[in-house]
């Protein structure tokens, strides 16, 4: 039985066979609309995500399948002191598959080690939130026509954006890509990472300026600076407006250059950019259902039976 | 050069960084044991300046040189029998330790969840660096404050 604990859980060569899948079900809806008829989904939430666990969920009623679970700690056994452990072995009689986000890290991991229904980590506190990668990953597949050969920007707090790193581990399997990190002194991305793209001999750049390198992207991933990062609010009200893309910078920009967002923004984009053919954001969104669906069927083994 | 009494069936501890003997007596929980033991702390030696020495009278099948060996890989360790050295044990890294080191990431989910055992792998074995095998948090387990035995 196979779960989902990390983006690189699947290789290259998986993930395009998952991406396919993702693009037929896009195509041909119809086709997968029953495909999980009598199948059950698990959302195991034990910390609010509305975005996350709405995709999941309507990822599997497009498969045809139900959905049950719990969106809060407060509302579930963990209230009462149960364990994951202990949780994760119930959940597995009631459903066939389990998406769960929990504020420890490791949990789904602890859960996956004890289920007896694939699980599917849908983000542990700041550890790992691979379907956020996987979105990522399709929506530039989709849209840009490869993965590779590119260059892209990733703008904004780029130290403690989990998302940021998941994607740039995740890119840095696929041949061509240029990384430009775009970020206040700060925010700069960590070490490891940066040891990780010496050691793969991958270029990138480190600047402060997004309008001087606007002219240069493929695509631009821009974050949110999140204030329950920050221990000092003078910090987070000096940095979160740090970067705010608007019309006049998308002029400097290439007129097939992406924009994407993990959401939810605030305002490092502004409003009047969404109109923009290149406001990819909206879209890639889209794409995170698609993508789930497709993990579900593959984690149900449905194409095999 | 200081004379220790010599012992029958044990191990010597040399080449142990000076002031970490005390740590060591603790990770390897001879304090638990009822065994002779004698610490010498800053003895001259050619190759280090300065180090600790550590004998123990037991059976060295009792010792667990992986928990010596993500402590400090330098340490020399002799093993003694009916008042000689027989033998001089290498270590390594072991790729992954169990319930010996405690995660100390408060949010990882060894931090609540029962009876869980704390696991660390091996993700550099240049630098020595181990990472919890549930929140991969790194720790650097050289540095004997950052980890206590559970």
């Amino acid at each position: 039985m196979r779960h989902l604990m990390n983006p690189l859980d699947f290789s290259v060569e998986e993930l395009d066979k998952l991406f396919d899948l993702a693009n037929d079900m896009e195509k041909n809806p119809k086709k997968y609309a029953e495909c999980c008829h009598g199948k059950k989904l698990a959302t195991c939430f034990y910390e609010p995500s509305t975005r996350t666990r709405l995709s999941f969920e309507a990822a599997m009623m497009n498969l045809g399948g139900n959905v049950l679970g719990f969106s809060s700690a407060d509302s579930s056994s963990a209230a009462k002191g149960e364990s994951v452990s202990d949780t994760i072995r119930v959940i597995s009689s009631y459903a066939d598959i389990c998406a769960m986000r929990h504020p420890k890290e490791g949990a789904p991991m602890v859960a996956a080690s004890r289920s007896r229904i694939p699980v599917i980590n849908a983000g542990d506190g700041g550890h790992q939130h691979p379907t956020q990668t996987l979105t990522d990953l399709l929506t530039i597949r989709s849209l840009k026509g490869r993965l590779g050969n590119f260059t892209i920007g990733l703008c904004g707090d780029l130290k403690f954006g989990r998302t940021v790193h998941s994607l740039i581990e995740a890119l840095c399997r696929y041949e061509g890509v240029q990384f430009i990190f775009i970020s206040p002194e700060e925010l700069k991305v960590p070490d490891y990472i940066i040891e990780l793209l010496k050691s793969k001999n991958i270029d990138y750049t480190e600047v402060i300026s997004l309008e001087e390198v606007m002219p240069q992207l493929d695509l631009l991933y821009m974050t949110r600076v999140q204030r329950e990062r920050f221990f000092n609010e003078e910090d987070y009200i000096r940095l979160k407006d740090f970067y705010i893309l608007n019309k006049s910078k998308m002029e400097m920009a290439k007129e097939d250059m992406l924009v994407l967002h993990p959401l939810p923004r605030v305002n490092e984009i502004s409003v009047e950019v969404d109109d923009d053919p290149r406001a990819a954001y909206f879209e890639q969104a889209q794409y995170g259902v698609y993508v789930r669906m497709a993990l579900i069927y593959t984690l149900l083994g449905i194409g095999e039976e | 050069m200081l004379n220790v009494g010599q012992i029958e069936e044990g191990f010597v501890l040399d080449h142990i960084k000076a002031g970490q003997s005390l740590s060591i007596y603790h990770h390897l929980q001879l304090d638990k044991r009822d065994c002779t033991v004698a610490m010498i702390m800053n003895a001259r030696s050619g190759k280090m300046g300065k180090k600790d020495i550590l004998k123990v009278e037991c059976n060295i099948e009792e010792l667990n040189l992986d928990v010596l060996a993500v402590i400090d890989r330098n340490i020399t360790v002799n093993v003694i029998k009916d008042g000689v050295i027989v033998d001089k044990k290498e270590l390594t890294l072991p790729k992954e330790i169990q319930r010996v080191f405690k995660c100390k990431n408060p949010r990882c989910i060894t931090s609540i969840e029962q009876e869980l055992p704390h696991i660390f792998f091996l993700s550099d074995e240049e630098k020595g660096i181990y990472r919890c095998r549930y929140c991969e948090e790194k720790f650097d387990m050289r540095s004997l404050e950052r980890v206590k035995i559970l």
